[in-house]
């Protein structure tokens, strides 16, 4: 399939399919959304591109392998867990802290933002390695 | 409820869902009826809009906001679905 209408609107697309993912991931705490429904969206961005340009072009855009982000994901994941024991506290306690931002004022961070982003990560690679080769059969 | 409760602006709301109810069922008639393949999928992208509509038109009457990103979401990923559709007809025909 070559077509270039396509191919124009996936690039108009693939920035704001994943734009739109970052802001589910962040917001995902107070608000519907969050790592799972980022992450899908996510991946449809990779999905579209592959769709528009082929599957190497888009894993040569991904730059890693599918399989290596759900280990970086779980690793990620795993990470926001230990961080509890740091603060003496048991393994997946959130740990909240503030960030002081000049200008906006003050930011509350905490692990499970880090934990999400884990999912985020998990989901994108697992869909990834399941459509990617189903669109190079 | 009481007829003289009601606004104009939540009438008007109800009548739009009431609408696109009947074009959800019209395009629903076509998915099930459609003779060829491609009716079937155009049909499927149509109700994906008429959803769009639908979820616009029950955000501002329950005024949840949240609601419009829902719709966002459906309209991005209804898009996808047919691009896959168009994708595998045309490996279809070649096929044949």
């Amino acid at each position: 399939m070559n077509s270039l209408i396509l191919k124009v609107a996936t690039r108009f697309m693939l920035p704001l399919l994943l734009l739109f993912s970052i802001f589910l991931l962040l917001r995902g705490h107070n608000q519907p959304g969050g790592g799972f429904s980022g992450g899908l969206v996510g991946a449809s961005a990779f999905v579209l591109y592959s769709f528009a340009f082929g599957a190497p072009e888009t894993r040569q855009a991904l730059g890693v392998d599918p399989r290596g982000l759900i280990g970086a994901g779980l690793l990620v994941a795993l990470g926001s867990g230990l961080l509890a024991f740091f603060v003496g506290q048991p393994f997946m306690t959130g740990v909240w802290g503030q960030l002081d931002v000049p200008g906006l004022g003050e930011l509350h961070l905490g692990t499970p933002l880090v934990f999400d982003a884990g999912v985020y990560l998990v989901v994108i690679g697992v869909t990834l390695s399941i459509i990617l080769p189903l669109v190079e059969e | 409820m009481n007829l003289d409760d009601i606004t104009l602006l939540e009438g008007a709301v109800m009548l739009g869902l009431v609408m696109t109810g009947l074009a959800m069922f019209l395009a629903f008639f076509r998915l099930v009826r459609g003779p060829s393949l491609p009716d079937r999928v155009v049909a499927l992208d149509l109700i994906g809009i008429i959803a769009v509509g639908v979820i616009a038109a029950y955000d501002i009457l329950t005024e949840q906001p949240v609601l419009l990103d829902a719709a966002t979401v459906v309209a991005l990923v209804a898009f996808l679905g047919t691009v896959a559709f168009a994708r595998y007809v045309e490996r279809r025909q070649q096929d044949e």
